[in-house]
């Protein structure tokens, strides 16, 4: 049996009817299109498929879409505004925090939400802070770079 | 961090950030998952329980009135397609049939048994599980050394031995440096199997265009020209009627550089049901189906002078092959072999592989292939050579490296090392790690009791993959330059980067020899219909391969510019340089667009000269090249829990000249991640019936950010002879040098407890037991 949901997703509104098995990151990339959140484990290790839902992150690979029901959803997509991107972003491309790109759209979400909770992170903080989220590219060295530089930037 | 680029500057040699990453980092790339065609169904692939078993049926019922599902085929459907391809050969190799759905009987834990097709993702992998399959199962064996055992379970029976092929090599006279030898020293030393475990898993998208007859592929792959040709083999297709297109691709590490059954089984389905169909590998079906790296389990011997000049070595090498032969699964052991005098003088190598079937999936190319085990073999012998002659190890491999004068060195295993300044690494990672300080400090904290190690490393490596006739496939790589009426530049390569960042390194190799900015310059790769043949990106090819390519064809493209310039300015005195043709005398010029444009309006042509301005050029590489470099790392060890804390890490590579120094630092971090997750974290498990224990990212220990230590990347640039770039390659360096510097360096740590040699990986549980043995 469908259920309707709606959820705001990326600030715009949509109403969908879902089964309630389906998975939020199947929700986010099959039926509103949002191919951006990856899928890498299905078991919520690698972090790929991270979102913001109610401003705090999450892997949507872990939860189902009617949990999001009412509530709202910010994807990698919804990051830039007005073709501005955030300062996380540009300092993953300033500082070569990505290669694959695979992990990326999850580790900068994981990131943002690093820096929102702690402005001003450590090495070691930002290494245990993204510690959710696996990159197979880069050994973390540049996205940590990137991590401190975004921090920077957004004080 | 990228630095800012005025106009006029060239642009090799500078940290110019990529020119892939708005797509990357604002999500909207398109990776195979992504993409969604109208009509397209999903499959779902049954997948064997046991790791040898009869299949004594098959029990579709329960399918019939499934809605939504739409076909299912078996072994019994698809035996006429393929086999999976094995593109190395040796003398006397024994290849299984691999036909892409088993038949009769499964050979390992996840061999795929048959495919559900249905209308949606969750439709699929629910009738997956109505599926029954009743199996006997059969004794099977995982370890490559139990398989050589007389009574060991055939893992195929017609060949009880589970011996795939015996393979020596030999150069100089091993026996005489044996004989003459006042020290020999023996071990056994095994490199574990290892998950590559790219962040996107496998994925195929096949479309059947009937009226056409012909089939595009979508596959996350490394080399789609080489599985557009094997894969139309398989199906029976033409080329030319058969397209790879690869989109992003999220890592391969090697294990995207193969050709895999489900990339024809989905070509079968499509052609089959007439729609495009879509199969992602899950993570489960990662583990279990793609290839595995390494599996060696190596017999050393080395043989030198008590003055510490090393003689020769002997090597008896049993691969773990797996079941089947993917791609190249025999010939990467072959690599290891190649490489074994490292960088050292001795001329006196004998090697002897034994490949061995095992009930588990095949082993192949992971990042170094062949060259990480060999490396990680000599520069253990070599610690142990020093510790036994109470030699500081950074001084024996100085003593025994090939000097800056004998090149080109011709190796006792038939190669021909390119250029090289061996000891410059090792000293620059001596001076930056502050050596002789560090010695002091673990003198002082082995008077405390502490556990602290130093560990060096130095290696090379075989790369740019590589003449042809050393090649299963082609060792050449292919450009072309076009530049468009409005004297835009767009660059097709053959190679087929995921990842390495050639979008822009190319760019920069363009924008200068054509003077121009880098924003008129694109770089395509990765559809077969679009790009002119190409080989692929693997085995630090990209750059070294492709990259002359590249060079060759814009040097042609010159010369056809200048032809036209000098029509244009009516001279023949002419030079072209920053984006302009200009005339000596008048001091006239005329732009790369003005060229291009009169060259596609063509109302006149200079003498023998066709219209257009677009440039193909195939290079094929005279040699390898053999970057090298020295990784040092300094380790203390927690007795209390054992583990290990890397405390320093210098990594010292030398890749000939360097294109992005942003970019060669991000290949060397993101190498040396993957040596230490060997070194330290990762391990295939098998368990003795064949079932993967590791079969999850649950169970099988990728390094996160947490367990990388910070490493400190330096670079010594000696350019290589063999192109005319310079350049060498990079992209499985940090792995080849990172695995021994730090189990040289633990093993250094724990040498007060007697500790002289340590099986990889050092967990902490293997540690604490030895520590408080």
């Amino acid at each position: 049996m469908k259920r309707q949901i709606t959820v705001t997703l990326n600030g715009q509104p949509r109403t969908d009817e879902v089964e309630p098995r389906l998975l939020l990151i199947h929700y986010l990339r099959e039926v509103a299109g949002l191919t951006g959140p990856h899928i890498g484990c299905e078991t919520s290790i690698c972090g790929a498929c991270t979102v913001e839902l109610d401003g705090k992150a999450v892997k949507s690979c872990a939860l189902f879409a009617v949990q999001a029901d009412g509530r709202s959803v910010l994807t990698i997509e919804g990051l830039a505004s007005d073709g501005t991107l955030h300062p996380v972003q540009e300092a993953f491309w300033n500082e070569h925090g990505l290669q694959c790109g695979y992990c990326t759209p999850g580790m900068i979400m994981a990131a943002k939400q690093l820096l929102e909770r702690n402005p001003a992170p450590t090495d070691q903080e930002i290494r245990h802070g993204i510690e959710g989220n696996l990159c197979r590219c880069t050994g973390y060295q540049h996205i940590v770079n990137a991590v401190r530089a975004a921090s920077a930037t957004m004080r | 961090m990228a630095t800012t680029i005025t106009k006029t500057e060239t642009l090799v040699g500078k940290r110019i950030r990529r020119r892939e990453d708005p797509r990357l980092i604002t999500g909207t790339a398109t990776y195979v998952d992504d993409i969604k065609l109208p009509g397209m169904h999903h499959a779902c692939i049954v997948r064997s329980p046991h790791a040898a078993a009869w299949i004594k049926g098959i029990d579709l019922s329960q399918l019939k009135d499934m809605p939504g599902v739409v076909a299912v085929f078996t072994g019994a459907d698809t035996k006429d397609v393929g086999p999976v391809p094995c593109g190395a050969s040796l003398p006397g190799l024994r290849v299984p049939h691999h036909r892409i759905l088993a038949t009769d009987r499964v050979y390992y834990v996840g061999h795929a048994v048959a495919v559900v097709v249905a209308t949606d993702r969750y439709i699929a992998r629910d009738a997956a599980d109505k599926i029954e399959v009743d199996y006997d199962p059969l004794p099977a064996v995982a370890d490559p050394e139990k398989a050589l055992e007389p009574d060991a379970p055939a893992v195929h029976p017609e060949w009880p031995d589970n011996i795939a092929f015996n393979y020596h090599q030999e150069g100089g006279d091993v026996n005489k440096a044996f004989e003459e030898a006042e020290v020999v020293l023996k071990q056994r030393i095994t490199s574990q199997r290892l998950i590559p475990t790219p962040m996107e898993t496998r994925g195929v998208v096949a479309d059947w265009k009937p009226g056409d007859k012909s089939l595009t592929i979508y596959s996350s792959t490394q080399i789609p020209h080489l599985l557009r040709t094997l894969v139309a083999g398989m199906l029976g297709l033409p080329e030319h009627k058969t397209r790879v297109i690869t989109p992003e691709v999220g890592g391969g590490f090697g294990c995207k550089l193969n050709v895999y059954a489900e990339e024809a089984l989905m070509g079968f389905v499509a052609m089959k049901i007439g729609k495009p169909v879509k199969w992602i590998e899950s993570r489960r079906e990662n583990c279990l189906t793609t290839i595995h790296g390494r599996g060696h389990v190596d017999y050393f011997e080395i043989a030198a002078k008590r003055d510490g000049t090393i003689l020769g070595m002997k090597l008896k090498l049993i691969q773990d092959l797996g079941a089947y032969h993917q791609l190249l699964t025999p010939a990467i052991p072959t690599l290891s072999v190649l490489m074994m005098p490292g960088l050292y003088r001795f001329r006196n190598v004998v090697a002897d592989i034994v490949g061995v079937f095992t009930n588990c999936v095949p082993t192949d190319a992971y990042r170094g292939a062949g060259r990480p085990e060999a490396t990680h073999g000599i520069e253990r012998m070599v610690d142990l050579l020093a510790a036994e002659l109470r030699m500081d190890p950074a001084e024996i491999r100085l003593k025994n490296f090939i000097q800056p004068e004998e090149f080109p060195f011709a190796t006792a295993t038939g190669l021909i090392y390119d250029s090289g300044q061996y000891d410059l690494p090792l000293k620059k990672a001596l001076d930056i790690a502050g050596y002789a300080r560090l010695r002091e400090e673990q003198a002082a904290a082995r008077k405390q009791g502490r556990l602290v190690g130093i560990g060096i490393a130095t290696y090379g490596e075989i790369c740019a993959f590589g003449p042809s006739p050393a090649t299963p496939a082609g060792g050449w790589e292919s450009a072309t330059v076009k530049i468009d009426p409005d004297g835009r530049v767009t660059v097709m390569t053959g190679a087929s980067p995921h990842g390495q960042g050639e979008e822009t390194t190319f760019a920069q190799i363009a924008a200068d020899e054509l003077g121009i900015d880098i924003d008129d310059v694109v770089v395509v790769h990765g559809d077969t219909a679009v790009v002119q043949y190409g080989i692929g990106t693997f085995g630090s090819r990209g750059t070294a391969v492709g990259g002359p390519a590249l060079y060759y064809a814009l040097q042609q493209l010159k010369a056809k510019i200048k032809r036209f310039g000098s029509m244009l300015l009516d001279s023949s005195d002419v030079t072209y340089g920053a984006g302009r043709c200009v005339c000596a005398k008048t001091g006239k010029s005329v732009s790369l667009a003005q060229i291009a444009a009169a060259s596609y309006r063509a109302m006149k042509l200079p003498e023998n000269t066709e219209p257009g301005m677009q440039a193909t050029y195939f290079w094929e590489p005279p040699n390898f090249t053999f970057p090298f470099g020295a990784h040092l790392v300094v380790t203390e060890v927690d007795r209390e829990t054992g583990a290990i804390e890397v405390q320093r890490y210098v990594a010292v590579d030398d890749c000939g000249k360097i294109i992005n120094p942003l970019l060669v630092d991000g290949q060397v971090h993101g190498g040396v991640a993957q040596g230490l997750g060997q070194a330290l974290f990762e391990q295939a498990v098998y368990d003795e019936t064949g079932q993967l224990l590791s079969g999850e990212l649950t169970d099988y220990a990728v390094p996160k950010a947490s367990m990388m230590p910070w490493i400190e990347s330096h670079h010594t640039e000696t350019p290589s002879p063999v192109n005319p770039l310079g350049v060498k390659g990079v992209g499985e360096a940090g792995t080849i040098g990172c695995s021994p510097a730090v189990v040289n360096s633990v093993v250094d740590a724990l040498s007060p407890l007697g500790v002289r040699h340590l099986d990889m990986p050092l967990t902490p549980e293997k540690i604490w037991k030895i520590v408080n043995a």
